[in-house]
């Protein structure tokens, strides 16, 4: 395939390749990339979600008996690394974030096309090169946090390829977040003012804060460690002299902020699809708009909640109990506030407002054990157990994943110009939502009783609750399929959806659906209230941003 | 109209705080306690579980109630009403989960010092290492670490070394080395834990006690078993292939069958 590209000097056509094989190009079209973004993303949704599942065939026994235990340890670092940095924080933050940002801030592109598409482009080979580990030594076994010195001790090709991975995908991030940052800060239109904005773009101000702040720190972490590791340094090495507690707090100050870089991109998508299905303005935009900032303060200093058994002094626990617990008070005002975007609405139940309520049902749960956790005494009994997989799941899968499931249901149109069969995205709801629900709730009382977690085998007096575990997994795995066939199909077959089919008012519904290569044919249109539903100039106003 | 929605509010209010404590007092998730800790600890998991209880009903109903009061009947257009903020809402709801935080955090704060956690340490890493040659760090639980260190203590001092993928016990007193983890009934023991390895947690459920054990990081962990029994310890902190078959037991014994024990371990001519 001979791929030829055009130099970018503003020239409107900025690729060659057309139809399909432009998602296979060094395209700087951030509506390509973007959707690069998610369908690679979904790819390695498929294989970490796959690695779940055969972690809970392992565990539907008390013994280790589906696989090698080096095998169970492997399986869930690349678990937990692929789903974390090859799935949700490209999707949430790449893959709506490239195509929805420029949008939104009224421009024909993101600040820097080609750093977005070395952005992209890092991701599937630092992907492949993860997997592949796994059949060249065997992959990296430490689990996902690659705490010394165990991660010292194992086979070292893995845990190489293992951190290679890693920087190159926090690489990725940090240059997509920059390009975040520009965009929103300086590409906004003339006349468009940052608390006109939609709260997508809040939202994802805040996460690149947090992503250029707290990834290098990451990145410098694992260069020593990789040090540690191959010229036998003592970083980390205790047995040189390291301190492997050093490491946590270094790891930690990314990685905590990290799920924020995972719900704030959530936060801000919800933001945009409830008010378009409740036909109802946000509620409380400028508090919205705070507790997204709030979030990203108390966010960087919350990290040592980690390790509150890892020997820290009492008033660090203090300090980073109140801290951590403090967070619910700017993510409580973002809940009111969607609650109260729904009251009194014309709410459409489509796929797109279920996934998005399932969200909102789920994150309250996972937010709720997030707050006992950050209380010491209580995080001292439930740390590194399944009480813990339990809260995270809730924050990441049914924070994230969900809201990642609703943006398709709502962007698949816009995306393709067909829309997506509703009956099958209700169905893929209710799988969904009853799987995940029975996969990790029962996880609670598995970690309050005794269970830890990372173990391939446990005391068999939970091996019914596992059993249910893993009914709810089997489930989740299921639902895949209704959602896959109704993309394929809608692709295929599915109903024009024209250029604006849930009548929305944010920028990116007024024009074709998908949108032309530099998003308007014409001038780009200003919009001042993206939330104006409900006006009685409603249409007025519409026809005067075309 | 605005009075009945008044009185229909204080009353699901009511409803929703008597549930949360129903369910919190009737819905009992942990194991049995075994230690002085556990009681304190048990304290705070329920009124967690009250406040987490009546959040999570109280917003779920709240969605489920909105998506049924307020979907869009067939044939019905237009939009909701068109309503952007309401500030003296959004200060209620901003106050009112800032006080509930500020009080658990202070509630934890009280009760992570009446389980020992507050308690100043001597060798923390805070820097008051002195001349001391070894650096210890003090776990939960623990009291002043120079007073549990010393021969002078009422407590019980064990020894705990933690590896690929076995804890063994020595109890200096007697030059006992274990397996499995012997104590009295009623006694303090201060367990001094070091790490051969890598990093491994020492953690018993029914004591609701966990420490990580730290290669390079002597660390001390008191507790008071409270019931005699047998109680799993388990490691929770991923050290290798085997981690989840690393587990052993604390046989919690009444003082004459400890002091049996001992005496029947013992290297040393008593």
């Amino acid at each position: 395939m001979t791929v030829s590209l055009k130099p970018n000097n503003s020239t409107p056509e900025k690729l060659q390749p057309t139809g399909w094989l432009k998602y296979l190009s060094f395209s700087l079209d951030h509506k390509v990339i973007g959707l690069q973004y998610l369908v690679c993303g979904f790819l390695f949704y498929l294989i970490g979600g796959s690695l779940a599942g055969a972690i809970r065939v392992e565990l539907t026994s008390p013994l280790s008996d589906f696989m090698p235990r080096e095998v169970y340890n492997q399986v869930l670092t690349l678990h937990g690394t692929i789903m974390i940095f090859l799935w949700i924080v490209p999707v949430v933050n790449g893959a709506f974030g490239n195509y929805l940002i420029p949008f939104y801030v009224g421009a024909r592109d993101m600040a820097f096309p080609r750093l977005n598409a070395v952005a992209f482009w890092l991701i599937p080979p630092s992907g492949l090169m993860l997997i592949t580990s796994y059949f060249i030594n065997g992959a990296a076994q430490s689990g996902w946090t690659a705490y010394p010195p165990l991660s010292i001790t194992t086979p070292a090709a893995g845990q190489i390829i293992w951190i290679l991975s890693v920087l190159l995908l926090g690489g990725s991030s940090i240059f997509g977040g920059i390009n975040f940052i520009a965009t929103i800060i300086k590409l906004r239109r003339p006349g468009l003012k940052l608390m006109q904005l939609p709260m997508y773009c809040w939202a994802m101000l805040g996460t690149s804060i947090l992503v250029v702040l707290s990834t290098p720190v990451l990145a410098g972490t694992l260069i020593l460690l990789s040090f540690d590791i191959v010229a036998h340094t003592g970083f980390f090495n205790p047995s040189l002299g390291g301190n492997v507690i050093v490491y946590q707090h270094l790891f930690w100050f990314y990685s905590h902020p990290a799920v924020y870089i995972m719900v704030l991109p959530a936060f801000g998508l919800v933001s945009e699809i409830l008010p378009i299905h409740s036909r109802k303005p946000l509620f409380g935009y400028t508090t919205m708009v705070f507790s997204i900032m709030g979030i990203v303060v108390l966010g960087l200093v919350v990290w040592a909640h980690h390790m509150f058994t890892s020997g820290t002094p009492p008033w660090m626990r203090l300090f980073f109990t109140i801290a951590t617990a403090f967070i619910a008070v700017p993510t409580g005002i973002k809940f009111f506030n969607w609650v109260a975007t729904l009251w009194g609405g014309k709410i459409s139940l489509n796929s797109a407002m279920l996934f998005s309520c399932g969200f909102i049902i789920n994150f309250v749960l996972g937010g709720i054990t997030g707050v006992a956790l950050a209380q010491v005494p209580f995080d001292i009994h439930v740390h590194d157990t399944y009480f813990v997989v339990a809260h995270f799941h809730y924050i990441v899968y049914g924070g994230s994943v969900f809201v990642i499931f609703s943006s398709i249901y709502h962007w698949f149109p816009k995306f393709t110009g067909k829309m997506l069969n509703e009956n099958l995205g209700r169905f893929h709801f209710i799988l969904t939502f009853i799987g995940f629900n029975l996969c990790f709730a029962p996880q609670h009382w598995l970690g309050l009783n005794g269970m830890p977690r990372r173990v391939a085998e446990y005391d068999p007096q939970f091996q019914l609750i596992n059993q249910i575990s893993s009914v709810g997994a089997l489930l989740m795995a299921l639902s895949t399929l209704p959602f896959l066939w109704n993309v394929f199909q809608s692709i295929l077959y599915g109903h024009d959806a024209g250029d604006n089919p849930w009548n929305a008012l944010t920028p990116e519904w007024l024009t074709s659906s998908p949108p032309p290569v530099e998003n308007w044919d014409g001038e780009a249109p200003l919009v001042l209230e993206p939330y104006g539903y409900g006006n009685k100039n409603l249409n007025k106003t519409q026809e005067q941003n075309k | 109209m605005p009075k009945m929605s008044a009185i229909l509010t204080l009353a699901s209010s009511l409803i929703l705080g008597v549930g949360g404590v129903w369910i919190a007092y009737n819905v009992d998730m942990l194991p049995v306690s075994a230690s002085t800790n556990a009681p304190v600890y048990d304290e705070l998991y329920r009124v967690l579980f009250i406040i987490g209880s009546i959040l999570f009903i109280g917003m779920t109903a709240l969605v489920i109630y909105s998506l049924i009061q307020f979907r869009r009947r067939p044939g019905e257009t237009g939009d909701g009403i068109d309503l952007e903020g309401n500030i003296s809402l959004e200060i209620f709801w901003t106050a009112v989960p800032a006080i509930v935080v500020l009080f658990v955090g202070l509630y934890s704060y009280d009760i992570y010092d009446r389980m020992g956690g507050m308690q100043p340490l001597m060798h923390d890493q805070s820097g008051h290492m002195g001349n001391q040659a070894e650096r210890v760090w003090g776990g939960i639980g623990s009291g002043p670490i120079e007073t549990s260190s010393s021969n002078n203590s009422s407590s019980l001092p064990i020894e705990l070394t933690a590896m690929q993928f076995a804890f063994i016990f020595h109890y200096p007193k007697g030059d006992i080395i274990s397996g499995e983890l012997h104590v009295p009934v009623g006694k303090e023991v201060s367990l001094k834990m070091e790490s051969k390895d890598v990093i491994h947690a020492f953690w018993v459920p029914q004591f609701r006690l966990k420490q990580d054990v730290i290669p390079g990081q002597p660390t001390i962990l008191n507790f008071t078993p409270t019931k005699a029994g047998n109680f799993p310890i388990v490691c929770a902190e991923l050290c290798g292939p085997y981690h989840g078959g690393m587990r052993s037991n604390v046989i919690v014994d009444e003082q004459e069958d400890f002091d049996t024990w001992i005496r029947e371990n013992s290297k040393e001519t008593i």
